[in-house]
């Protein structure tokens, strides 16, 4: 039986956006992968927590996928985290609903690999920057798969972003058949456990 | 001739144009201002028109006969159901009463039974004219006392068609039918043929409406010429006004009925709008020639005499008007409004008054007399309604609220509300919902009534009355909100407010926005229009249809709302300077213009550039080639 992923799309100019309209329509494509569109459907950051926790209990991994602004998700996705993850059903006493459940960031940034490196401009890597999230996973008794990233967003052009949109249907296929693969946790990006698939086929 | 037509449309529209604006001016309605009117240019005082009284009357007979054609459009037969029991009611007591104490008073006086019937019957009408128009120009008419006002009308209304039946049968000589050129009917004709001849015109504009008229009428449509429809809604009024003519019935009445009967058709919207233009005109029209009509002369020989009848007929169907409303248990105040608006002798008295002439139930001077009566009637009660407003109202209202312990409002809440229509009704759900209470105002005593037993803290009263407002606990409280419908009505309140309790922060519905630029010049800052945030909602739905992202169309609807807001703030700062409008309409006009223009220029749309990764992909482009 496949895996059930919802997909969590938060962008706040999606139509502006090349790398997310080239993600977002790689994974139309794939059956049975649901996709909420945040922005679309919560345009006064009105969010159904009910509705949202009922699509959550029905799938087994989660997407948040989004650009990274500050060096964070746009606000409505932090505004779904803190709506919707509620104390004593998320975490805390009795707060099992997402226990075992698995979790993973698409994430896009402007900046590229380099820039977001001990020795570059950002100092930290997307990862660190990405810690709160993978704590919040963690502490809903969840997994935090390590992120999907497309960095250097402003200087990929349209075979790049189309090279990065087949990357990840077809990361989004293995997902859907095999789950979190075992060896997935260990790498710093699902981007480079893609890169040894590659390698080994 | 057509010299002489030019110059009496001048005489006419020229005196209207005077008159009304200096009546509303000085606070009474316009039938006041046309009565006026309509005296200053008749023959007794400028003699500007009519030496020759019946081109007056040729006037006005055309003006009542357009009129009760739309009045009878008025009355869906839904509306006269759901009415049924008042009208019924209050309309059969009414009448019933009225002719009987006339009946009984001429018959003192020595009159025969005949004729006694006869005027106590044409008296016993109102005036649907004066009052319909009056208390919607004061926004009366969803109150109780207007509805029982409108039940009791439409009884009269219909009750003219058996009286009209009836009245050959009271002529006591053999008939003498002279006057109109058209008659079909040959002199001499006995008083039992001339009813069947009634009854049959009646009955054959009632069966042409529903099998002959809406059929033609439906072939008319489907051209699709708009001019034509309107020219055949009047070819409609004009031939039924001929065919009663020719019967010797009133013109007006045959209408009235092919109105009615044409209520119940899909076509009723469409003659009530394309003849619409022409129905303030000709109102306008009918009561200049009331006004004309007056023999001041016939007064002038014995003004006493004429004065006590009047004050005898005005003040009997005022008795009865009162009794009847208290049968029917309005309160005083409202029922104060039911008696002096109805206490005229109404426009169908002129038609059946002619009609008797005819018949010769009543001649000469006792005609005249009935006709004088009817007129001045009429032009007194604008006046009584005028003292009503102004003397009554302050000084009983203030009694009404003792004598009945429910309208002492003791609860003391930090928020007051004035208006419990939809609006107001809306907000105070919403706190409600929130916990917050208030104390809620309101004029339409029925509709108190059914929300106080809702658990609402509602109270009757005009809440732009002083006294009633600090009985609200106006002084303790800490908000106003003013949802009153009418806007006239919210700006007193605010008035009042801001002299009597200034320390209370106001928060004011605007109709639109020239409603709204008046509030911010009577210096409020909370102003809400009620047509912004909806139809700013409505365009968002439509960008989100056409397939504009929803959080885009959202981001724009606020920067939209908010560019509105200080658009209009804007235009007040600069709109003092100017003292160039000529009008209202023209001030509005370049007001609208004037926000046109800068929308082109300012694209709200395109307000957000926090997420706009161009700039930056241009940048770093630059830098990778460097």
């Amino acid at each position: 039986m496949p895996y059930r992923i919802l997909l969590l799309f938060a962008h706040p100019r999606f139509e502006d956006s090349r790398t997310h309209q080239a993600l977002v329509n790689a994974a139309k494509e794939i059956p049975d992968i649901r996709i909420r569109d945040l922005y679309e459907l919560y345009p006064d950051f009105n969010i159904d927590v009910s509705v949202e926790k009922d699509q959550l209990l029905q799938h087994d991994i989660i997407l948040w996928q989004h650009p990274l602004y500050w060096y964070s998700c746009p606000p409505l996705l932090k505004q779904w985290i803190d709506m919707v993850l509620e104390f004593g059903w998320a975490y805390g006493p009795g707060g099992e609903a997402l226990a075992g459940k698995y979790f993973l960031q698409v994430v896009s940034s402007g900046g590229s690999r380099e820039v977001y490196s001990p020795e570059g401009r950002n100092r930290h890597t997307i990862r660190e920057y990405l810690y709160p999230f993978e704590q919040t996973v963690r502490l809903c008794k969840a997994t935090y798969l390590p992120p999907f990233l497309v960095q250097g967003t402003h200087k990929l052009g349209e075979v790049e972003i189309a090279s990065y949109a087949m990357d990840y249907t077809r990361f989004l296929k293995y997902l859907q058949h095999d789950g979190p693969i075992s060896d997935l946790s260990g790498f710093e990006s699902s981007n480079l456990w893609l890169a040894t698939r590659n390698e080994t086929r | 001739m057509e010299g002489n037509f030019l110059l009496q449309s001048i005489v006419f529209l020229t005196a209207a144009v005077i008159c009304v604006p200096i009546a509303k001016k000085l606070g009474m309605s316009s039938v006041l201002g046309y009565l006026l009117a309509g005296i200053l240019i008749g023959p007794y005082v400028l003699g500007f028109i009519g030496g020759e009284g019946g081109d007056i009357m040729h006037f006005a007979e055309f003006g009542v006969v357009m009129m009760l054609f739309l009045i009878g459009l008025e009355l869906d037969p839904a509306r006269f159901w759901k009415m049924r029991k008042l009208v019924l009611g209050m309309g059969l007591a009414q009448m019933a009463l009225t002719t009987i104490f006339l009946v009984a008073a001429l018959w003192v006086a020595d009159w025969s039974w005949q004729s006694s019937l006869a005027i106590g019957l044409a008296f016993s009408m109102s005036s649907t004219a004066i009052v319909l128009q009056t208390m919607k120009e004061k926004n009366q008419l969803h109150t109780t006392g207007g509805q029982s006002a409108f039940s009791t009308l439409l009884f009269q209304d219909i009750a003219v068609i058996p009286i009209l039946a009836l009245l050959p049968l009271l002529a006591t000589r053999t008939n003498h039918l002279s006057g109109s050129s058209h008659q079909l009917l040959p002199e001499n004709t006995p008083a039992w043929l001339h009813a069947g001849v009634v009854i049959a015109a009646i009955l054959l504009v009632v069966l042409a409406g529903r099998y002959l008229i809406v059929p033609l009428l439906r072939v008319i449509a489907k051209t699709h010429l708009r001019e034509l429809f309107t020219a055949s809604a009047l070819l409609l009024v004009v031939s039924i006004a001929l065919l009663m003519e020719m019967v010797g019935l009133s013109p007006a009445l045959g209408t009235f009925l092919a109105g009615v009967v044409l209520a119940n058709s899909e076509f009723r919207h469409e003659l009530e709008s394309d003849l619409d233009p022409f129905k303030g005109l000709l109102l306008g029209l009918f009561f200049l020639s009331v006004g004309a009509a007056i023999d001041l002369q016939l007064i002038g020989r014995q003004p006493l005499f004429f004065l006590s009848i009047l004050g005898a007929v005005v003040g009997l169907k005022a008795a009865v008007l009162w009794s009847v409303g208290k049968i029917f248990r309005l309160r005083n105040d409202q029922n104060r409004l039911y008696t002096l608006s109805m206490s005229q002798v109404g426009e169908f008295a002129f038609v059946l008054l002619s009609f008797m002439g005819t018949l010769q139930i009543l001649t000469g001077e006792t005609l005249n007399m009935g006709m004088a009566l009817t007129a001045m009637s009429m032009t007194l009660t604008p006046v009584l309604l005028l003292i009503n407003d102004r003397l009554l109202i302050p000084r009983f209202g203030r009694q009404k609220k003792e004598e009945k312990g429910a309208d002492f409002i003791d609860q003391r809440h930090p928020v007051i509300i004035a208006g419990f229509g939809h609006f107001g009704s809306t907000i105070g759900r919403f706190l409600r919902a929130n916990g917050v209470q208030a104390v809620y105002l309101d004029h339409d005593s029925d509709q108190v009534e059914l929300l106080r037993k809702l658990g609402f803290n509602v109270f009757y009263g005009d809440a732009s009355r002083a006294d009633l407002l600090e009985a609200a606990g106006a002084k303790e409280a800490r908000i106003l909100i003013s949802a009153i419908d009418n806007p006239v009505a919210n700006r007193q309140l605010i008035h009042t407010v801001q002299k009597h309790f200034p320390h209370l922060k106001v928060f004011a519905r605007a109709r639109n926005r020239y409603d709204a630029s008046d509030l911010y010049d009577a210096g409020l800052e909370e102003v809400y229009r009620e047509s912004l945030d909806t139809s700013i909602r409505l365009g968002v739905d439509v960008l989100k249809w056409l397939g504009h992202r929803a959080y885009s169309a959202t981001r724009s609807g606020q920067n939209f709302r908010k560019y509105d807001e200080e658009a209009l703030r804007e235009l007040l700062t600069t709109r003092h300077d100017d003292k160039q409008y000529i009008s209202l309409a023209r001030k509005q006009i370049e007001q609208q213009e004037q926000l046109l223009r800068a929308e082109r220029f300012e694209k709200t749309a395109t307000g957000d550039h926090a997420w706009d990764s161009e700039p930056m992909r241009q940048a770093a482009r630059k830098k990778s080639v460097e």
